[in-house]
């Protein structure tokens, strides 16, 4: 069970998801030996011997308690202590989202995704909307921010290298987020039982240079532009990173 | 008491269907109930070998089933799940043990309800049928996971399953009927027939652990129950209690089976826990360690263990300020548990300890369990959960709680009780063996496990090789499913030494183990109606070594008058 087995990191707060599993890893680690040791220490030294009788102890007085409830404190100090240095990087990851640089409606359905960029207009539901299936195109160094929505049961938005799961659940738009710090391709995996095939629902995550995707951009939007219509007007406003 | 031992008396010349099948002796409903959960427990374990062998050789056509598809592959893992929680591990901790031992230590002739409690019988057995029929009706059972979250398990289209979910849901209705049953003669039992000088503080610790389990069954089974209901409805009424374009929600089921799906698991840890406690002091020969603080930790972790429930929904969608509250509790929850954990441990400190095959797999249950325990912490911590949840690292941990409690636990009590509730006494070589084949082979399964879920791999992938990431993990599959294999192989030692032993045992004495709880003072097996004259207690049930006693072991009927600080 090392941590070596983490695949790698490519979000902006997966450091800190690491460093809150890392952190419990050694602290229930060090526990977890101390406690093991001492058992199996116990059950070795005192064995059953001839002519040794065992020590008639109930353990009921406050000092002979102390050997419980002390490390049981020690144990509630560094459990809270844990969970104070998670709340931080709950709160980033779940509450306390950055402004965004790039909105993309995902929809997840039985077996697939569909992800829907907002287009030059920058508003959902128009014409100009950039529809793509199965894979999620996004820049470097941006702050993505997706809405979720499921067409018929609950699925599960997971990626591990960006230390994301969010469920997905019908009837809701639940937003998540993420600033991917490295390019390359992953997989985008259901993590939520969602039927037979459930795994087989499987997307990919293109992270690229903000002028690769800049590019990628481009290119859709023209191909997505009805005839006649000149998009190269309207390329600077379909720049999704475009800060204030 | 008298009125009771007086029908028994009466019913002992009753004939074979009285007496062995429609049985009102709490002795004979244990031993039912323990039949019905080993077979049970045969199943479950059977149909882990089989999916586990789908992970392992995807290509490979699975012995004695053939090839399996991806819909069989999510039937045998539902299956499985829900076998293990509620047709196995119930009945063997509450259903065999607690009908056993409550009426025997604390010294009564039967429960309180003996047409009650073979009622809650005979209900839980409709309800094993009831569910293993589901597996052979039109469209098969259920597909949708244990935990049966809608609207997959709502909507037939989603799974093909019609009378399958359905079966599903009412065979769990009937466990829940029978628990519930049972759950009201426990408490009434505990409450009004113990017998003289049996305060509450002198019950042994099992008595109190199962009480305890079954108040917590009692208090958080009516919210599952108002869901199975709901989402009955919605499949067979077409009403849309959980499903969000006619205005219901998918997370109030979440909700609803959470509520009772935490304090489950304590409702199996605590009567787990109560055998190892049970069995430690006897074979350390030293009174459990802190008795009172282990009842006060088994009470409030029943009060901490109904406002857990949504760290199991971290990641679901819930409004995510609810998470580190719900992370707190979480925590808070722990400390009972650690404090329970460290008493055993402490009372085998200057023990004069023995290591006949009970006390193994106590001991073993309580190394293994604390794997168990802290792996929890991981996953009560909603940020490490954003990572963790829906991985093989919740799988790993589940099992690292729930084997030692129902497995390691329950086979420590039927080694030590079964001269009680048959007379003879098992091979103690067999006994051995059969625990270093399930010690080992339970390790070796299941950390395997916790490396594929720290390395990304999602639960409940019927293809090992579906995603690129997963393909380098596969080796850990691999030696999960020979290890499964092998723990399923290795129960054969026991299953041979529990049908033989029975046969050809020795014939046991009284007391084999020299424990001072009641049961132990009357014949194995006890007669109907148990005491001759109720007895009459006078001290708790730890007394062992006690400094000016003759012997290392001191009954609770035996009257003494020299002894430290009695209360």
């Amino acid at each position: 069970m090392d941590l070596q087995w983490l695949p790698q990191d490519i979000s902006t707060y997966g450091p800190q998801i690491d460093s809150a599993i890392k952190l419990i890893f050694y602290t229930v680690g060090i526990s977890l030996v101390l406690a093991e040791g001492t058992l199996i220490a116990f059950a070795l030294m005192y064995r059953r011997k001839p002519g040794r009788r065992a020590y008639f102890n109930r353990g009921e007085t406050g000092r002979e308690l102390a050997w419980v409830l002390v490390p049981a404190l020690i144990v509630l100090a560094l459990d809270l202590g844990i969970d104070v240095a998670g709340a931080r990087s709950w709160d980033i990851v779940k509450e306390a989202a950055p402004k965004p640089d790039l909105t993309v409606r995902v929809t997840a359905m039985r077996y697939g995704w569909n992800f829907t960029y907002p287009g030059p207009d920058g508003v959902f539901g128009t014409a100009d909307d950039i529809q793509q299936a199965f894979a999620l195109q996004v820049p470097a160094g941006k702050v993505v921010r997706l809405i979720l929505t499921s067409q018929d049961v609950i699925h599960s938005f997971y990626v591990p290298e960006l230390r994301l799961k969010q469920d997905v659940v019908p009837g809701r738009e639940i937003t998540a987020w993420f600033e991917a710090t490295r390019p390359g391709n992953y997989e985008i995996v259901c993590s939520q039982l969602c039927g037979p095939l459930h795994f087989a629902m499987k997307g990919a995550l293109g992270v690229q240079t903000q002028e690769a995707f800049r590019d990628w951009m481009d290119h859709q939007v023209a191909a997505n532009a009805p005839h006649g219509a000149k998009p190269a007007n309207k390329i600077e406003s379909s720049k999704p990173g475009k800060e204030g | 008491m008298a009125q009771v031992a007086v029908a028994h008396a009466a019913e002992h010349e009753l004939g074979f269907w009285r007496k062995y099948v429609f049985a009102t002796d709490h002795k004979v409903i244990a031993k039912q109930y323990l039949w019905a959960a080993l077979l049970m427990a045969l199943i479950g374990g059977l149909m882990a070998a089989m999916f586990r062998w789908q992970l392992a050789w995807p290509d490979a056509s699975v012995p004695g089933w053939g090839p399996m598809g991806p819909q069989d592959y999510m039937v045998m893992v539902t299956m499985h799940g829900t076998i293990m929680v509620f047709f196995v591990a119930m009945p063997i901790l509450l259903g065999a043990f607690g009908n056993l031992v409550i009426p025997l230590m604390i010294g009564a002739g039967d429960m309180a309800f003996p047409r009650l409690n073979m009622a809650s019988f005979w209900v839980f057995l409709v309800g094993c049928v009831v569910l293993l029929a589901s597996l052979v009706v039109p469209g098969g059972a259920s597909p949708a996971g244990w935990t049966g979250y809608p609207p997959l398990s709502d909507k037939v289209e989603f799974t093909g399953s019609f009378w399958g979910i359905n079966l599903w849901i009412l065979g769990l209705a009937l466990e829940f009927v029978g628990f519930l049953l049972g759950g009201i003669n426990f408490l009434t039992t505990v409450v009004t027939l113990r017998t003289r000088g049996m305060t509450m503080w002198r019950l042994p610790l099992i008595v109190w652990q199962e009480i305890a389990a079954v108040a917590i069954f009692l208090l958080s089974v009516g919210p599952l129950v108002a869901g199975a209901i709901m989402l009955l409805l919605d499949r067979v009424a077409g009403t849309a209690f959980f499903l969000p374009h006619r205005g219901g929600d998918p997370l109030l089921w979440q909700h609803l089976f959470w509520f009772f799906g935490h304090p489950e698991v304590y409702v199996i840890a605590l009567p787990g826990f109560g055998i190892m406690q049970e069995i430690l002091p006897v074979f350390a020969r030293k009174p459990t360690f802190g008795y009172r603080t282990i009842i006060w930790c088994t009470v409030v972790a029943c009060f901490l263990s109904l406002i857990v429930w949504a760290h199991h929904m971290y990641v679901s969608g819930i409004d995510p300020r609810l998470a580190t509250p719900f992370s707190i509790a979480t925590i808070a929850i722990s400390i009972p548990f650690a404090i329970m954990i460290f008493a055993m441990i402490a009372t085998l400190w200057r023990g004069s300890i023995s290591f006949e095959t009970p006390m193994l797999f106590s001991l073993g249950g309580l190394v293994t369990f604390l794997l168990g325990g802290v792996t929890g912490i991981f996953l009560g911590s909603d940020t490490a959960d954003i990572y963790l949840h829906d991985s093989y690292f919740v799988v790993a941990h589940f099992h690292y709680t729930l084997f030692p409690v129902v497995f390691f636990a329950g086979f420590a009590g039927i080694y030590y009780w079964y001269p009680k509730m048959f007379g003879k006494l098992m091979s103690e070589t067999l006994g051995r063996v059969h625990f270093v084949l399930t010690f080992i082979f339970f390790n070796a399964a299941f950390i395997p496990l916790f490396m594929v879920g720290l390395a990304g791999g999602p639960r409940r992938i019927y293809s090992p090789m579906a995603y690129d990431l997963l393909k380098p993990l596969q080796p850990l599959h691999v030696v999960a499913t020979v290890a499964t294999i092998g723990l399923v192989l290795g129960q054969l030692p026991f299953i041979v030494n529990f049908v033989m032993s029975m046969l050809w045992g020795e014939k046991a004495a009284a007391n084999p183990w020299h424990a001072n709880t009641l049961e132990w003072t009357v014949d194995s097996p006890p007669p109907h109606g148990n005491f001759a004259h109720p007895p009459v207690v006078t001290r708790g049930p730890y007394d062992y070594s006690m400094p000016g006693a003759k012997d290392d072991w001191y009954p609770q009927t035996a009257p003494f008058s020299g002894q430290p600080q009695e209360t």
